[in-house]
């Protein structure tokens, strides 16, 4: 058990709908009301990973060792052009076509 | 002639080889038990008949002419929909990939191919792979084909369904979290999650990078052990695949045998949260492999109780960063936004998640950006990591004292539909025994251990075993399944009901 006593704070809906914001997902606001309780209860439920999580323990992201890898550095095919664009909602002369990036005023 | 569709894969191959049937005939039996059951199984989002019936062509010929083929050439099998397929179209189970047909092949459809296996079509599954019971798909559930009512696991319900219900002899998944084996118990099927790393994740739609991994889905032990070598094995477009070759699979089930095997049994993984029908069958196999002559003895695994949450956290985490490439940019669906006039990428892209991701989809990538926040990440992600150091120390720990570890695969039958559709977390503890596989990286198999008796629905035993060594499941496996069919007279699913083709 970790020495501070923390607490989970509890997921409030106008933080589930500021965290919707950060994964660019318009969230309703019926949808904020059904979703946020349960977040609110999963949240409770994984907290206690804390129990056992002392400072001495070692954070593992991946099952085996990672290492670099590397291939030889030659010329292979890739796809065409025309198959890379093949699912784009919109195409224009052989490129991605996406809405404005800026402001209009930028 | 035989029922075609009622044939193992392994026996499939025996005829196909000696001329005795041909791929043709074989693929058209399986396309037309779809065509009769699929309306009410709904294991299938796509069936791609012309291209299965133009690979089995091919491979008739080519045994025709004398050529020399791999084993399972000219045995269909059926796609999980999370695996990208040259031209046939890819969805995960999301409207955000309605109608998305991939300009390549995954690694394992890739070997498929060059096997000559042909491509029956894509299966049913919980919207990117999120969740245990493929009600989460947005093309509506599967149905368990052992009672049309109840759902057949997730996430890769349509695989076990499809091979459940004869409508193909194969079929690949991928399990995050037991979402091959899960299915595998619930359906009276068999289901393996190799070795992580031992199955190639190119061109997979990722949903937990450091967890994923695609295996194979079938009726029996050997049929999953010939699968496992046509799909396994090093590949350089992954750069967390194995370079190592595998285990002989196929000879560990010929040369079964657990003479002097030690075999632990998780302390953890059972009690009061398991159904007692669950327990009772499990024991039954415990008592079966002791009578084989394993040593069987009781393994405690005390951080596996806190798998569940770590998973909880770890998963969505990396879902949370996997899913941010649905922007609506490069592919997929893109929505147009009522009353705004140019409306910005950010704007569309938030627009067309809000419309393209389901219910499951959205709280995972919320709960994961949460736990990534800054303030929240040392409290949440990494203690999750600090968990998972402390289930492979569990592991270690228990693999020096046996050889492999044995559980129920999943804590209850196939549940009613709807019945934890809105409690999440009830949902989630359906793949409480098969998680801390995935967490280690170590293989799993799901193999029939029965049916319960309070309601007549089919268990799962699990068996794991350390990284590297998947041989072992295919030993334990063949054991268990050989003792259970002679006990019952017959392979389990014998004793499915009989569905009704539809008109």
């Amino acid at each position: 058990m970790p020495a501070d006593h923390w607490d989970a704070p509890a997921l409030t809906r106008d933080q589930v709908a500021y965290l919707a914001g950060l994964a660019r997902i318009d969230l309703t606001p019926a949808e904020l009301d059904h979703l946020a309780p349960q977040l609110a209860v999963i949240l409770d439920a994984v907290a206690r990973v804390r129990e056992v999580a002392g400072e001495d323990v070692p954070l593992t992201s991946h099952p085996l060792p990672l290492r670099n890898v590397f291939r030889a550095d030659e010329v292979r095919p890739c796809l065409p052009a025309d198959e890379a664009l093949a699912g784009a909602p919109a195409v224009e002369q052989q490129r991605f076509s996406v809405p404005r990036i800026l402001g209009e005023e930028a | 002639m035989a029922n075609l569709t009622r044939l193992t894969a392994a026996e499939l191959s025996k005829r196909l080889g000696a001329g005795e049937v041909s791929s043709t005939e074989v693929t058209e039996a399986h396309l037309e038990r779809i065509g009769a059951v699929d309306p009410a199984v709904h294991a299938f989002l796509h069936v791609d008949a012309d291209g299965a019936m133009a690979t089995a062509r091919r491979v008739d010929d080519r045994r025709v002419a004398g050529e020399t083929l791999p084993p399972l050439a000219g045995v269909p099998v059926a796609v999980k929909d999370v695996m990208a397929t040259r031209g046939i179209p890819t969805t995960c189970g999301s409207a955000i990939l309605a109608g998305w047909v991939p300009p390549y092949d995954a690694t394992v459809v890739a070997r498929l191919r060059a096997a000559g296996l042909p491509i029956l079509g894509k299966t049913n599954m919980d919207e990117f792979a999120m969740g245990s019971s493929t009600e989460h798909s947005a093309y509506g559930p599967t149905h368990n084909p052992w009672d049309l009512g109840r759902i057949p696991g997730g996430s890769g319900g349509g695989s076990a369904a499809a091979v459940a219900a004869y409508e193909a002899p194969l079929a690949v998944g991928t399990d995050t979290g037991g979402s091959i084996r899960q299915p595998g118990a619930v359906t009276g099927t068999v289901g393996v999650k190799p070795t992580y790393g031992g199955v190639s994740r190119y061109g997979l739609v990722a949903l937990a990078s450091s967890l994923d991994q695609a295996g194979p889905v079938t009726r029996t032990v050997l049929d999953a052990a010939m699968l496992h070598e046509v799909i396994g094995g090093y590949d350089p477009m992954d750069s967390t695949s194995l370079d190592a070759p595998l285990p002989p699979l196929v000879e560990a089930v010929r040369d079964a045998d657990v003479t002097g095997l030690r075999v632990g049994v998780v302390r953890e993984l059972g009690g009061d949260g398991y159904q007692a029908g669950v327990r009772a069958r499990f024991d039954e196999v415990v008592a079966l492999l002791s009578d084989a002559g394993a040593t069987v003895v009781e393994v405690s695994c005390p951080h596996f109780d806190y798998a569940f949450a770590a998973y909880y956290l770890i998963l969505p985490s990396e879902a949370s960063s996997n899913l941010a490439r649905f922007d609506a940019m490069r592919y997929g669906m893109r929505v147009g936004l009522d009353g705004v006039a140019d409306p910005s990428a950010e704007q569309v892209m938030a627009a067309t998640r809000e419309a393209g991701f389901g219910d499951e989809v959205k709280r995972r990538i919320i709960l994961g950006t949460y736990a990534l926040s800054s303030g929240y990440y040392d409290a949440y992600y990494g203690s999750a990591q600090k968990v998972r150091t402390l289930i492979q120390r569990d592991f270690a720990a228990a693999f020096e004292q046996v050889d492999v570890l044995v559980s129920p695969t999943a804590p209850t039958t196939a549940f009613r539909f709807g019945q934890k559709l809105d409690d999440p977390v009830a949902m989630y503890l359906s793949d409480v025994a098969t998680i801390p596989a995935n967490l280690a990286g170590v293989p799993g198999i799901s193999v029939p251990s029965g049916l319960a008796e309070e309601d007549g629905l089919p268990t799962g035993v699990q068996v794991l075993a350390p990284a590297q060594a998947d041989d072992r499941l295919y030993r334990v496996g063949a054991v268990v399944e050989a003792m259970l069919v002679e006990r019952w007279g017959g392979p389990l699913l014998d004793r499915a009901p009989q569905l009704e083709p539809s008109a």
